[in-house]
């Protein structure tokens, strides 16, 4: 029989459903299209689910739905890109937790954890009327997590919300003592047995079918799981904070070729210089300044500035909390991102670090991250400075549409807004 | 860094440990008379051979002395008293450890610092009445975990502040962020966690030059789901058995209290056994100590209103409080105080019903409204925590003025801590914990410039060479220093 291959999940998801018949045209805002200059009285013209036209003198067709956008900002939906939306819904309920596979030995290579996504979760809604339109679920725990997938935060099935499936495969070194291994070393002594063996694998498939093989370290299935990743077509995420781990998963990187990003990365500024010339980009925030491990000693609000400084492609993603921080939270990307202005990146870089970079790192740039004819149209129009806690998302795009769903905390506002409730009454 | 890559260990582990935000804690340290005891020379707690000690007697006083200060007139500047409304382009004048003017026209003293206000804005020092540094220290290894006693349901008898580390790095973080008083609670394993202490955010080299001085104490309670896990093996197990628990306590705390109250009236025979859980119980009794209640649920407050009005005691804040906005006429009836996140929730299930008006509605229904971190990232952040609160109320048409929500934050948090009249305004004649801010407050953009403790300068950003280093810090923290200097 024919080992099952995982890659052709992949092409099946490859290319987005196109939901937004209607076309759309957004008018006299400032427009960020992340690819030139700001448009001043801009026009953004959406169609079939796609950026039509963008521009200072576009025409707007006939029948378009207007959306003024006078005096606001009109950007690329941001795009959070470590989450466990859908994954995980309340933390501490096991049966809503779907985010760590048990694996083998620490090793879950295989784990697809899109297929256990929950495209009701309630916590969708949150983020996405607060201008998050796309993100990236992420699996946890163990040497190798598992694959993570790129989301489009619309209605419908997995199938209908996957951009790109899988998109990374992540490991972490930053926690080796709840990992398996009860040193550093070893762990990295695991990840390199791995990444021979799947080698090894990938040369040798016909006689490990036929048991001619000595044992290898992970399952078929993680094996599998794992060619892209030493062929270098997968990115392989390693959540690493301590300056020495980052340094230890860049020496991998280089022995294996693989295609390295690095997320948490507290101490990453001590790095910089060699982030930056091996062109691994990291995912960090920007609210984090506790010594709160000794993985992370040295963490500072300036990391992410830091990093882009020396040239590192910044990725921002929250870190500021914990469990909800990935679910409930994680529309407070734009805070992270504000933060990371007040600590020495500037507004521009802050505003591509949740759009056109991360749309770049995961290899999605051609369709997402910029206002550009063509591109996938993910938009939100904002009343002000989409950091600015005075400003709000007052039009979010997804595929070309406007969602709009009122959240499970809207009703909650709606039935409790005079006391006592009317417990009859429809929100 | 609490990426989500590496998170769901730690968040398995906080259900096992009942870390901050599971578990909670409550208030804070006194000093003031508590029982009559203290005053009567018979009973004076001296030790040697004959006497004997006494309760409620201030055994760990406070030895905090305000740091060295300068006359500082801070010109032109926008104020937020938390008094009233904002001053625009008007002076402050902190003197002698406390504000001693604020208007257009203050002169400078002689020997006055005069710093430019212009564009800048100044708050009182930030107050956070749910934290847990100093008992949760970074690096949060387990030998630094003090925070939850969590070997017994009913633990009044443990004090915070004898978990405390001084050299915790979170003090000086919270510090830059323009924290100038912390209440320090024992975490909410337990029914009863045991007392919280309000601590200044200075350095000292004991948890007594922190304290402080003649804050009263409070008792940490906490309801739900924390309680029941922990002791999910030999009981509570249930919320019917909190229920139990709490009422056991006081029944006890009740009949100890009544047989001190005699002895301390008539000094009839030997004084009564000495009990640390019914002291500080019956001090909660004789109205000494605050209540701050962990509670998320609305029927699980009313529950617990009910209880404090069987034993005739004030619950002085609820902490958490995810569903205040549901019961917050019933907080406004009774004068207790809801301290809340802006937007944490769904982490459990007494969590789900978190929204982000929450703040903004208990405030519109007439109730004292805080915002707390019970966290210490949080805690440097409270400013940006109460502009995300205010706007959401906004957002469902319940209009928080900056005037008021400045309060979330300052004046009504030290009405918790019963300091409301030392601190938590600018007003003359208050403690001069003073912070100036790069622009309004309620900007993510702006930070913290200086901060002043009783007229004090305990935090300057452009000067990184006079920073507050802990110990630990020495040697394990490797220094960020930025072309420029200042951080």
């Amino acid at each position: 029989m024919r080992p099952l291959t995982l890659g052709s999940i992949a092409l099946l998801c490859a290319t987005p459903l196109i939901v937004g018949a209607q076309t759309v045209a957004i008018t006299g805002g400032r427009v960020y299209t992340m690819t030139g200059a700001p448009i001043d009285n801009g026009t953004v013209i959406l169609r079939d689910g796609r950026v039509a036209e963008v521009g200072a003198n576009v025409a707007v067709p006939a029948g378009a739905q207007r959306i003024d956008a006078t005096g606001k900002i009109v950007t690329p939906g941001f795009i959070n890109s470590a989450t466990e939306l859908g994954l995980v819904d309340i933390g501490l309920e096991r049966d809503t937790r779907d985010q760590s596979a048990r694996g083998k030995d620490n090793i879950a290579a295989a784990f697809t954890v899109w297929e256990g996504f929950n495209p009701a979760s309630v916590y969708l809604a949150p983020a996405r009327n607060e201008g998050i339109t796309t993100v990236v679920i992420a699996p946890s725990g163990g040497i190798i997590a598992g694959q993570a997938a790129v989301v489009d935060l619309v209605k419908g099935s997995i199938s209908d919300m996957l951009v790109r499936a899988p998109v990374a495969m992540i490991a972490d070194v930053a926690d080796h003592q709840n990992n398996g291994p009860s040193a550093r070393g070893e762990l990295l002594v695991r990840l390199r047995e791995l990444l021979e063996d799947t080698r090894a694998y990938s040369r040798r498939k016909a006689d490990y079918e036929r048991a001619a093989t000595r044992d290898f370290a992970a399952s078929r299935l993680d094996l599998e799981a794992m060619i892209p990743v030493v062929e270098g077509r997968e990115p392989l995420v390693v959540a690493a904070d301590r300056a020495s781990d980052i340094e230890a998963a860049l020496r991998i990187a280089r022995e294996y070729n693989l295609k390295l990003i690095i997320a948490g990365g507290a101490e990453g500024w001590l790095v910089a210089d060699k982030l930056a010339a091996a062109h691994v980009p990291v995912f960090t925030g920007a609210m984090s300044n506790i010594p709160s491990s000794f993985s992370t000693l040295g963490s500072y609000q300036e990391n992410a500035a830091q990093l882009k400084r020396a040239g590192v492609d910044v990725v921002l993603i929250g870190d500021a909390g914990t469990g909800d921080a990935e679910t409930f939270n994680v529309r407070n990307l734009k805070q992270e991102a504000g933060n990371a202005v007040a600590y020495g990146m500037s507004w521009d870089d802050a505003l591509r670090a949740v759009t056109i970079v991360p749309a770049r790192v995961l290899g999605i740039g051609d369709r997402y991250g910029s206002l550009e004819a063509g591109k996938v149209a993910n938009v939100v129009v904002w009343s002000g400075d989409p950091f600015e806690f005075s400003s709000r998302a007052e039009h979010v795009f997804v595929r070309g549409t406007e969602i709009g769903t009122p959240s499970r905390q809207d009703m909650l506002e709606q039935r409790y807004r005079t006391l006592p409730p009317d417990y009859r009454k429809p929100q | 860094m609490r990426t989500h890559l590496v998170l769901s260990f730690a968040l398995i582990a906080l259900g096992a440990t009942a870390c901050a935000r599971q578990a909670q804690s409550a208030p804070a340290p006194q000093t003031p008379a508590q029982t009559t005891a203290t005053q009567t020379p018979a009973t004076r707690a001296s030790g040697g051979p004959g006497a004997f000690s006494v309760p409620n007697a201030d055994p760990f006083p406070s030895t905090y002395q305000p740091f060295p200060a300068r006359a500082t007139l801070i010109r032109n500047a926008t104020i937020m008293t938390a008094a009233g409304p904002t001053l625009r382009g008007t002076s402050i004048l902190l003197q002698n450890g406390k504000i001693a003017a604020i208007g257009t026209n203050v002169a400078a003293p002689a020997d006055a610092v005069v710093l430019d206000g212009t564009n800048k804005f100044v708050t009182p020092g930030i107050i956070d009445d749910h934290s847990h540094l100093g008992v949760y220290s970074a690096p949060g290894t387990s030998g630094n975990s003090d925070g939850n006693e969590a070997t017994n349901p009913v633990t009044a008898y443990v004090w915070a502040e004898h978990s405390v580390w001084p050299q915790d790095p979170q003090f000086p973080r919270n510090l830059a962020g323009g924290v100038t008083t912390l209440q320090v609670l024992p975490g909410s394993a337990n029914l009863i966690g045991g007392r919280s202490v309000v601590l200044k955010v200075v350095p000292a080299r004991t948890v007594q030059g922190m304290k402080f001085p003649g804050a009263k104490y409070g008792l940490k309670m906490a309801c739900g789901e924390n309680p029941k896990r922990v002791y999910e093996n030999r009981g509570p197990s249930t919320r019917m058995g909190n229920v139990a628990g709490y009422r056991t306590a006081w029944i006890n705390a009740e009949a100890y209290r009544r047989r001190w109250d005699k002895w301390n009236a008539d000094h009839q025979g030997d004084p009564p056994s000495r009990d640390l859980n019914n002291e500080t119980l019956a001090e909660v009794l004789r109205g000494n100590i605050y209540v701050h209640n962990h509670c998320y649920r609305a029927d699980e407050m009313a529950q617990m209103i009910d209880i404090a009005n069987e034993f005739g005691y004030k619950i002085r804040s609820f902490h958490h409080g995810v569903e205040a906005y549901k019961i917050a006429d019933l907080l406004a009836r009774d004068s207790i105080s809801a301290s809340v996140w802006a937007d944490w929730g769904a982490f459990k299930m007494e969590a789900i019903d978190a929204v982000k008006a929450n703040a903004a509605l208990v405030h519109h229904a007439g109730a004292r409204t805080i915002i707390h971190s019970d966290d210490p990232s949080g805690s440097q952040r409270l400013n940006q925590e109460a502009a995300k609160a205010m706007y959401a109320g906004r957002d469902v048409g319940v209009t928080v003025t900056e005037d008021e929500a400045i309060k979330w934050i300052t004046a009504n948090p030290a009405w918790a801590l019963g300091l409301q009249d030392r601190i938590g305004t600018l007003e003359v004649g208050k403690n001069a914990d003073v912070v100036l801010w790069s622009g309004d407050p309620f900007s993510v953009y702006s930070r913290t410039e200086k901060v002043w403790i009783d007229g004090a300068l305990m935090f300057d950003r452009s000067d990184p060479a006079e920073r507050w280093r802990t110990d630990f810090e020495l040697g394990f923290v490797p220094e960020l220093r930025l072309p420029g200097g200042s951080r």
